[in-house]
């Protein structure tokens, strides 16, 4: 255990070494054309993964730790993605199209001032705490409602998607103010750097990089602890968790709200890369997307989700240009593959493959499975 | 030689009859009066003088219409003198038609006393301008209150209503005593009332308010709320009254339009959700590729359409396949949704089996699973409605016997609604005798209720479950089959009802049908209840979202809760 604990720190500080470390280096510093150049387009796109890794870890750490698939999480996401981007759009000023204080939305909704729920989001600070203050304090209402009931299983699931369905037919409604169908988006400056420069692009793919992995280590450390064990015992018998004297519902709360931060913190990260947010991104779908992430992945695994997000994403990335046709059915063939004869994603292929070969009765040699496999670098 | 003359001295002619209170023009036909002011060709206010004598009919109704669609002609004759003619439908080989003389309608004969026959193209159409053509409709309108057509009489006189003119007053009376229909009598009885607004002695004036109040008219609270501004004393106040009478009347139409409303969709909600009860609720199965049913069964319903029409070319993965269609018309056409009703419900029946078989066989113990397993179906399947029908919606076009409405005291029941209602009903029916009263359905409840035990009783539950899910999913293909008359078809199409009917269902507590169709109908109603208080259909969607977390705090398991012993259900 020990050791495979030390090996897994290991492979991490390798990866986030070569992720955070070298691949910025390489963009910074190696003039274009060279071989060794990792393109800006590169660099953005990673930090797109990333974003989405974190998204993936939320999931996971209710449907793979705690056996409660929640199909909220697009919906926490977005959120976080709505609260930093509420600063940024306040942040273009009168660079807009109608050279005006106001965001273009609004003036193009005959607004004259500003209303006061947007009047924080001035400061940086400020809507950061909202990113995580926000999603927790809806989590927390929605898991108390749920829990407190005992809304189990597939209920919840469906429970889920009707909030996530309810919120996004909100912020399709331009009364709400927060841009309607189109959303956020033309984002300008952040802190004041510009943010579609080379910089500022990789800056964000390295905090959204050191989130990660911090996100990594805290749910890491979260699902080893008594409450992780309780976690995982309310995932395969919640009955027995209630009788031997364990308040599951608490538990569960905890966890749903722990995962909506997470995932809006994703969120906030997201947005500034890829410059836009709007209510297309809070479908129940999304959220059902990154449920296949996970799946694909290894659920009840951490290294898991992040895998799936990036293998899935890139393959997507692909799948889009080359084959724009038969993207859905790819997903959705390799979604029902991996269900039906992977059930343990990606990260269990090579024990898979082990077994397979021992049962072929040859003896293994000694290899030594990485928790994170490499297969991200591709 | 007659013709001559008239044509000569019409202008001073028009004139005397104006004079002399029409009474020469009565001793005239309405055709030779017609024809009279077709020979007029550019003095249209001596036309429009002609044609204001003229009486409504039928015959001048038919006959005024063929001038606006340019079907009179001038034709020369060799005495260099002109007349009206129309030409007869019939043609003979040279594409000629036989010419007759509008004023008698008898054929032109010619030198040698043998019917004339003429090519049209080879003559002038007898011009109409705009304000012609204006008085033409008026004529036209008033020619409608004696039409045979009930329709076209109840549109007549709604048209005369809103003209408010006294001086038709009389005519209207008389058309209201030949009137037998109740709907067009009561049309008449308002207009008459409406016209007497205009009239100058208040006492008409406040009793034609109080007929319209108690009418409860609708149409007139524009016209009387005018009236309440620019009058005062009585007439004023009668007018308040009656627009009180008729906003209570409203509000008495728009209360039963909203359970109607509520009802229809409610029975939307319930065609599909039913299928879903059956997969999600007996079952256990959470089928996220429901929606992909109805949309098979909507898109079969579109397939036989178009072999009952022109056909239909789609060409999925470059494959060209070509349906001939059997261009059918008429009544026949409109047979198609017959057909298509079982067809959709086989075709949903077994695409569900396929399923079973291929998927969710291997998935009975895991439902979590079986969710992610089908979400992922249902993205290929409708990929696949992309790939073979297009990315847009499809045009399902309804057959006539399902549009139209049918209205009572201002509320209006559309058809396919009404449809809707009773074919809800029916499926509902069919559901609890195949489940209550066959041997099939009693196979399924023992097997639902305990696989093991039933399986030790010698039932084959492997095809019991087969058959179930084919049941489930036949029933949704017949909601696709529905929901394509009432709204778009296209790749998505499944997808808006989804969320839907998994709330109806769980709303009403799995495995209980009944709970399902109680749940429908309330879902329905609120909804539609929420969208008439509030105004605003997303924001009475949001709430209903919302009431129903609410409500689930308070049932968790729904409004019928299946008892079983064991623990983890």
């Amino acid at each position: 255990m020990n050791s495979n604990n030390r090996r897994e720190l290991t492979a991490i500080c390798i990866l986030a070494a070569v992720m955070l470390g070298v691949m910025p280096a390489l963009n910074a510093w190696i003039p274009e054309g060279q071989w060794l150049h990792v393109s800006n387009f590169t660099i953005n796109v990673w930090g797109k993964y990333l974003a989405y890794g974190i998204l993936a870890i939320s999931v996971d750490l209710l449907w793979g730790f705690t056996g409660l698939l929640s199909l909220g999480q697009a919906l926490f996401f977005s959120l976080g993605g709505y609260m930093l981007g509420m600063h940024l759009m306040l942040m273009i000023g009168k660079l807009g199209q109608y050279k005006s204080e106001l965001p273009d939305f609004m003036v193009f909704l005959g607004h004259t001032f500003l209303p006061s729920f947007w009047q924080p989001f001035r400061s940086l600070a400020f809507a950061a705490l909202m990113v995580v203050l926000v999603p927790a304090v809806i989590g927390k209402l929605f898991g108390y409602l749920a829990f407190r009931s005992r809304i189990k299983g597939v209920y919840f699931s469906i429970l889920t998607q009707a909030l996530t369905y309810g919120a996004s037919l909100m912020f399709f409604r331009n009364d709400m103010l927060m841009g309607g169908n189109n959303g956020f988006t033309d984002f300008k400056t952040i802190l004041g750097a510009d943010i579609r420069s080379p910089g500022t692009q990789r800056a964000l793919y390295i905090v959204t990089g050191l989130t990660l992995i911090a996100i990594y280590l805290g749910c890491r450390w979260l699902t080893r602890t008594k409450f992780g064990l309780i976690q995982r015992a309310i995932r395969d018998s919640e009955t027995r968790v209630l009788f031997s004297g364990y308040a599951a519902a608490n538990y569960k709360l905890f966890v749903f709200v722990v995962s909506a931060v997470i995932a809006a913190i994703g969120g906030a990260l997201y947005v500034p890369q890829v410059g836009i947010i709007n209510p297309s991104e809070m479908t129940p779908d999304k959220s059902l997307e990154a449920v296949v992430w996970v799946a694909v992945g290894g659920r009840g695994t951490l290294a898991g989700p992040v895998l799936g997000a990036v293998v899935v994403n890139a393959l997507k990335s692909w799948a889009t240009r080359a084959i724009p046709d038969l993207w859905l059915i790819l997903l959705g063939g390799l979604f029902l593959l991996i269900v039906l004869f992977l059930p343990g994603g990606l990260v269990s292929l090579p024990n898979k493959l082990r077994e397979l070969r021992s049962r072929l009765g040859k003896k293994s040699p000694d290899t030594t499975p990485t928790a994170v496999p490499n297969a991200s670098a591709s | 030689m007659r013709f001559l003359k008239t044509h000569r001295f019409l202008p001073l002619l028009t004139a005397l009859s104006l004079f002399f209170s029409n009474a020469h023009a009565q001793a005239e036909t309405p055709r030779q009066i017609i024809a009279k002011a077709v020979l007029l060709e550019d003095k249209s206010d001596d036309q429009v003088a002609l044609l204001k004598t003229l009486d409504a009919s039928t015959e001048v109704a038919s006959l005024l219409t063929l001038w606006k669609e340019g079907g009179i002609f001038l034709f020369e004759k060799p005495d260099q003198s002109k007349v009206a003619i129309i030409l007869e439908s019939e043609k003979d080989a040279a594409d000629k038609q036989k010419a007759l003389l509008l004023e008698t309608g008898l054929p032109i004969l010619d030198g040698e006393g043998k019917p004339l026959h003429l090519l049209a193209s080879d003559l002038t159409a007898a011009e109409t301008d705009s304000t012609l053509r204006e008085t033409m409709k008026a004529v036209l309108d008033l020619s409608g209150l004696s039409s045979p057509d009930r329709k076209a009489r109840l549109q007549a006189v709604e048209t005369l209503a809103m003209e408010q003119d006294f001086s038709r007053i009389p005519l209207l009376q008389k058309g209201l005593q030949k009137e037998t229909d109740p709907s067009v009598q009561h049309a008449f009885r308002e207009a008459i009332a409406l016209a007497q607004l205009k009239e100058d002695s208040s006492e008409t004036k406040i009793s034609a308010c109080r007929i319209l109040g108690t009418m409860g008219s609708i149409r007139s609270r524009d016209i009387l709320q005018s009236l309440s501004k620019d009058s005062d004393g009585p007439v004023q106040r009668a007018a308040l009254e009656a627009l009180q009478k008729i906003a209570l009347h409203l509000q008495k139409v728009n209360t039963f339009g909203t359970l109607f409303r509520g009802l229809s969709l409610g029975s939307v909600l319930l065609v599909a959700a039913l299928g879903l009860a059956v997969t999600f609720g007996l079952m256990g199965v959470i089928n996220m590729a429901h929606g992909e049913m109805i949309a098979v069964g909507a898109y079969t319903t579109y397939v036989v359409q178009c072999v009952f029409g022109a056909g239909l070319q789609v060409s999925p993965f470059g494959i060209a396949l070509n349906l001939p269609g059997i261009k059918a018309t008429g009544w026949f056409y409109d047979c198609y949704f017959i057909l298509a009703i079982p067809l959709s419900f086989l075709t949903a029946a077994f695409a569900g089996i396929l399923l079973e078989r291929t998927v969710i066989r291997f998935l009975y113990r895991r439902p979590l699973e079986s969710l992610l397993a089908t979400w992922g179906v249902s993205l290929v399947v409708q990929q696949l409605f992309r790939l073979t029908f297009g990315a847009n919606n499809v045009q399902v076009s309804s057959p006539s016997w399902l549009s139209g409405s049918w209205t009572l005291s201002d509320v209006s029941f559309g058809w396919n609604r009404v449809f809707v209602i009773t074919f809800a009903a029916a499926i509902v029916i069919g559901v609890f005798q195949l489940l209550g009263r066959t041997p099939l359905g009693l196979l399924i409840r023992a097997v639902m209720q305990n696989r093991s035990m039933a399986a030790c009783m010698g039932v084959r539950t492997q095809r019991v479950n087969m058959f179930t899910f084919g049941l489930g999913s036949g029933l949704a293909g017949l909601a696709g089959a529905f929901l394509s008359q009432i709204g778009n078809v296209g790749p998505s199409l499944g997808q808006s009802y989804i969320v839907d009917a998994f709330m109806t269902v769980v709303v009403g507590g799995v495995g209980s049908l009944f709970g399902t169709i109680l749940s429908a109908v309330g879902i329905g109603m609120t909804d539609q209840v929420l969208q008439q208080v509030l105004g605003n259909p997303v924001l009475g969607k949001i709430l209903v979202l919302a009431a129903i977390i609410l409500f689930l705090q308070w049932k968790p398991a729904g409004l019928f809760v299946t008892r079983s012993r064991s623990l983890e259900s």
